[in-house]
C-alpha cells in the first residue's frame, strides 16, 4: 500500500498552522497499518476475486439476515396452517393457503371467491394504482412545469408543494379525517352555503376518491422534485432555437420537453407504481378500509389477516404477501431495466 | 484509568437497559382515569415492598388487542397484563394457585369469574377481574325532555326505544336517533334478547338461527333507514373496533348502546352539558339481557419473577385495594366480599350513582347464555365474523342473507383452521 500523499505546506503564512487532518486521520492510518499485513496475506491466498467477496461479506450478511431470511421464513409460513406463531408448532399444509386465495368461481366477482376480502383488496388496489399513479404523474408534471418557470417567490412555492412529503402518513390521515368527517372543516365551510352536513367518508365512492386524493396530496411533492430536476437538466439552447423558429409552446412540450424528460418520467412512474401497490398507512388512518371494504387494500388485508382477525391466520397473510411481493419484484425489475437503459444511453 | 471508566460506563448502560431480578412489568390500558388510580396503588405497594420494582407500561387498547397476543405467542410479553380477551389467551396465563398466599381467598372472592380466564377443565388461578362490565344503553334525558317524549320504561323493547328515539331525533334535529359501538360483543346482547343461541350442542359455534338473523337484520335495516347511526359501523373494514361514545357525548344521538365502562367517561366528559341516564338493555322476545365482560389482570406464565408477580397480584387482589380501586374508578367490582359489603362510589354526581345502580340491577336480568359467552372459547371468533359481515351489509356491499351465509362460512372456516 502506498503512503498517502500530503499537500506541501503553503508559503507566506505568518504562523505555521497545525495540520488537523493528519491528527484526525492518525488513528485511521494506524489501524490501516495494522491491517495491511493480514490483508496482503489474505489477498495472496484468496486472490483478487476472494478479496471482493471478503469486502462484500458484511453487506451481504446484513442483507441476508434482514431481507433474504425474512422472505424465506415468510415463504415457509405461507405453507403452514393453524394459529400458533412458532413454525415448530404449525402444521405443513403445502400450497393450501394459495389454493384458498385462488378458490374463485370468477376472479372478477370477489363475492364468488372463498377469500372474498382478498380479491376485493386486489381489485381496490388495482384501481387505486391506475387512478393514483395516472393523476399523480399528471399533477406532478404540471406542477413541475409551473415551478420551472420564472415565478415570483419560486423557492417558496417549491417548499409549499414539497411540505406534505415531510409529514408522517398518520398525520396526513388525521388531518384529512378532521376535514372530511361529519363535524369536520368541509361541512363547516359548506353549511353557510346551504349544504346539509354530509358524512363524506361513509360514502363508498367518495371515500375511495378521498383515499386517492389524499395519497396524491401527500406524495406529489417528491415526484414533482424529481421531474423539476429533469426539466432543469434540459439544455436551454434547445428552447431558444425552437423559439427562434417560431415553434408553438404545445409543440415545444411534445417535441422537446417530454422526450428529454422521458427517462425521469419513467423512473417516477415505476417508483409511484411500487409505492401505490404498497398503500396502507394514510388510508388506514383516514378510512380504516371502509365503508364496508371499499378502501380495503392489499397491505391492510395482509395486516388484518395476520394480526387482527380472530384467530389470526399468519399462513394466509404470508401467502398473500408473497403474491404481493411477486408483483413488486416485477415492478422493481422494470425499474432496474429502465435504469440500465438510461445508463447505457448516457454512456453513448 | 480511562479504560476503567469506559468499562464502568458500559457496565452501567448494560444494567440500566436490562430488567433486574425483582422487576415486575405490567402492561396496562385505560378507558378513563383508572391508570392514575392504579399507578397510585402500585406506588403504595412499592413503598411496602422496597425489594420489588413494579413498572407500569401504559399502552393503547389496540396494543393489548393486536400486539400482546403476538408477544405471548412468541413466549414474551409483560409479567402481568390487563386484558379483555381473557379466555382466548388462557394458555399463556400463569397458574398462581401454588404461588399466592391464600388460594382459598381467591377462590371465594373471585371464583365466579375464574373460569373466564383459565384453560378449559383446569382449576388454575390466572388473575382477577379488575372490573365487571355489562353492556347496556344510555339515553340523552335532556333531549327526550326537550322533545316531550317520555323515556321508555325498564321493560321497553328495542322497537319501542327505536320509535321513541326517532321522535326525539326528528324534534331535536340531531343526525341519528340511535348508535351502537362497532363491536361483535355489543351486538350480541341484543341478538340473545331476540332469541339467538350462538353455542352449538358440541360447544362449537352453531350456525346463525332465527333469533340472531332477526336482530342482525333489524340492525342493518335501521342503519339503512337512518334509525341507527351507520357512520361508526362503516368507518372501518374487517373486525376493527370503533366506539360511538363521542356522538353521544356531543349530543348527536338520543340513545347509545355501549356499556357500564362508559359511566366514568361520561361523568368526566359530559359533565353538566346535559342529563343522561343508563337504561339497561332493551328487551327482545327472549330476554332483556346485556352481555357481561370486563377487563382482567392476569399473570403471564413467561415471567422470570413468578414469586414477585404473585406478591403483586396478592396485593392488588386485597379486599381494601379492590374496594378503593372500584370506588375511585367507578367500576363495578368483581370481588364477592366487596360486593357484599357495598361500594361507596366516589362521585358527587347523582347521575353517575343512578347509572351505576341501573347496571348493578341489570345484572339480575342477564341471561344464562350471556353469562356463558365470556368464558366460551369461540366468542371472539363469532364476534369477529358478525362485525365484519354485518358492517358490509350496512355499507350496502352485500345483502343481509349473503352476510348471514358468510358469517356461518367464516366461522366454520376458522374453527377448521384452528384444528390444524
Amino acid at each position: 500500500m502506498s503512503s498517502p500523499s500530503h499537500t506541501p505546506p503553503r508559503t507566506g503564512q505568518l504562523k505555521p498552522k497545525t495540520d488537523w487532518s493528519s491528527v484526525v486521520l492518525a488513528p485511521v492510518h494506524f489501524i490501516m497499518g495494522l491491517a495491511d499485513r493480514p490483508l496482503r496475506l489474505l489477498q495472496k491466498r484468496a486472490g483478487i476475486g476472494g478479496m471482493a467477496a471478503f469486502f462484500l461479506a458484511p453487506n451481504m450478511l446484513i442483507f441476508g439476515v434482514f431481507v433474504l431470511l425474512p422472505i424465506i421464513i415468510n415463504l415457509i409460513y405461507s405453507m403452514t396452517g393453524g394459529s400458533a406463531l412458532f413454525l415448530s408448532e404449525r402444521s405443513f399444509v403445502g400450497t393450501d393457503q394459495y389454493a384458498k386465495l385462488f378458490d374463485c368461481k370468477s376472479y372478477l366477482d370477489p363475492m364468488s371467491c372463498q377469500e372474498d376480502a382478498f380479491w376485493t383488496a386486489v381489485g381496490n388496489t388495482f384501481w387505486f394504482v391506475v387512478l393514483q399513479v395516472t393523476l399523480l404523474i399528471l399533477f406532478s408534471l404540471i406542477t413541475a412545469l409551473i415551478l420551472n418557470r420564472e415565478l415570483m417567490a419560486r423557492s417558496f412555492w417549491r417548499a409549499v408543494f414539497f411540505f406534505p412529503v415531510l409529514l408522517s402518513p398518520v398525520v396526513v390521515g388525521l388531518i384529512w379525517k378532521w376535514i372530511l368527517q361529519r363535524q369536520g372543516l368541509l361541512n363547516f365551510a359548506l353549511y353557510p352555503m346551504g349544504f346539509e352536513p354530509y358524512t363524506w367518508l361513509s360514502d363508498r365512492t367518495f371515500a375511495f376518491a378521498a383515499a386517492v386524493g389524499v395519497s396524491i396530496w401527500a406524495h406529489m411533492g417528491f415526484y414533482t422534485l424529481i421531474l423539476l430536476a429533469g426539466l432543469q437538466a434540459i439544455p436551454k439552447d434547445l428552447y431558444e432555437a425552437a423559439e427562434m423558429d417560431g415553434t408553438k409552446p404545445a409543440r415545444i412540450f411534445w417535441r422537446i420537453t417530454l422526450p428529454l424528460l422521458m427517462p425521469n418520467l419513467l423512473v417516477v412512474v415505476v417508483l409511484a407504481l411500487i409505492r401505490a401497490v404498497q398503500v396502507f398507512d394514510e388510508v388506514f388512518v383516514l378510512t380504516g378500509g371502509g365503508p364496508g371494504t371499499s378502501t380495503l387494500f392489499l397491505t391492510q388485508y395482509i395486516y388484518e389477516t395476520g394480526f387482527v382477525s380472530q384467530p389470526r391466520n399468519a399462513g394466509l397473510a404470508a401467502a398473500a404477501s408473497i403474491l404481493m411481493g411477486l408483483v413488486l419484484v416485477v415492478l422493481t425489475l422494470v425499474q432496474l431495466g429502465i435504469g440500465r437503459k438510461n445508463e447505457n444511453k448516457g454512456k453513448r | 484509568m480511562a479504560l476503567k471508566s469506559l468499562f464502568a460506563a458500559s457496565a452501567f448502560a448494560l444494567l440500566a437497559s436490562t430488567a433486574h431480578a425483582g422487576d415486575v412489568r405490567i402492561m396496562w390500558y385505560s378507558d378513563g382515569i383508572e391508570g392514575e388510580v392504579f399507578q397510585d396503588l402500585v406506588n403504595r405497594f412499592m413503598k411496602e415492598n422496597p425489594g420489588i420494582n413494579v413498572i407500569v407500561d401504559n399502552v393503547a387498547y389496540s396494543v393489548i388487542k393486536e400486539q400482546l397476543p403476538v408477544q405471548l405467542e412468541a413466549g414474551n410479553g409483560p409479567d402481568i397484563a390487563r386484558v379483555t380477551a381473557i379466555k382466548d389467551l388462557a394458555k399463556h396465563w400463569l397458574d398462581l394457585r401454588p404461588l399466592v398466599a391464600d388460594a382459598k381467598y381467591w377462590d371465594e372472592n373471585f371464583g365466579a369469574n375464574a373460569d373466564w380466564m383459565r384453560p378449559d377443565g383446569s382449576n388454575q388461578i390466572s388473575g382477577f377481574m379488575t372490573q365487571l362490565t355489562l353492556t347496556g344503553g344510555f339515553a340523552n334525558k335532556t333531549l327526550f325532555e326537550q322533545a316531550n317524549v317520555p323515556l321508555p320504561g325498564p321493560k321497553a323493547t328495542w322497537d319501542e326505544w327505536a320509535a321513541a328515539a326517532k321522535k326525539v331525533a326528528q324534534s331535536q334535529q340531531i343526525p341519528y336517533p340511535m348508535a351502537m359501538d362497532r363491536s361483535g360483543h355489543r351486538i350480541t346482547g341484543p341478538a340473545i334478547s331476540n332469541g339467538a343461541n350462538y353455542i352449538g350442542k358440541d360447544g362449537k359455534p352453531a350456525p346463525l338461527d332465527a333469533g340472531a338473523k332477526g336482530f342482525l337484520g333489524k340492525f342493518v335495516d335501521w342503519s339503512k333507514d337512518g334509525t341507527m347511526s351507520k357512520d361508526v359501523w362503516v368507518s372501518a373494514a374487517g373486525q376493527s373496533y370503533r366506539a360511538a361514545a363521542d356522538d353521544f357525548i356531543n349530543g348527536q344521538v338520543a340513545f347509545y348502546y355501549a356499556g357500564s365502562w362508559q359511566v366514568p367517561n361520561f361523568a368526566k366528559k359530559i359533565g353538566t352539558n346535559f342529563d343522561w341516564v343508563a337504561t339497561g338493555s332493551p328487551c327482545g322476545p327472549a330476554a332483556c339481557t346485556g352481555l357481561p365482560g370486563g377487563a382482567a389482570l392476569v399473570a403471564v406464565k413467561y415471567t422470570k419473577n413468578a414469586k414477585e408477580v404473585a406478591k403483586v397480584m396478592d396485593y392488588l387482589a386485597r379486599k381494601d385495594i379492590v374496594k378503593e380501586f372500584s370506588e375511585r374508578t367507578l367500576f363495578l367490582p368483581a370481588h364477592k366480599g366487596v360486593i357484599a359489603e357495598g361500594v361507596n362510589f366516589k362521585t358527587d354526581s347523582a347521575l353517575v350513582k343512578e347509572a351505576l345502580n341501573t347496571f348493578v340491577n341489570a345484572t339480575k336480568t342477564t341471561s344464562d347464555l350471556a353469562n356463558k359467552m365470556p368464558g366460551w372459547r369461540w366468542s371472539d371468533t363469532m364476534y369477529g365474523a358478525v362485525v365484519t359481515r354485518t358492517a358490509q351489509a350496512v355499507a350496502g356491499e352485500m345483502s343481509k342473507e349473503d352476510a348471514f351465509t358468510r358469517i356461518d362460512s367464516d366461522v366454520a372456516e376458522k374453527v377448521k383452521a384452528s384444528s390444524l
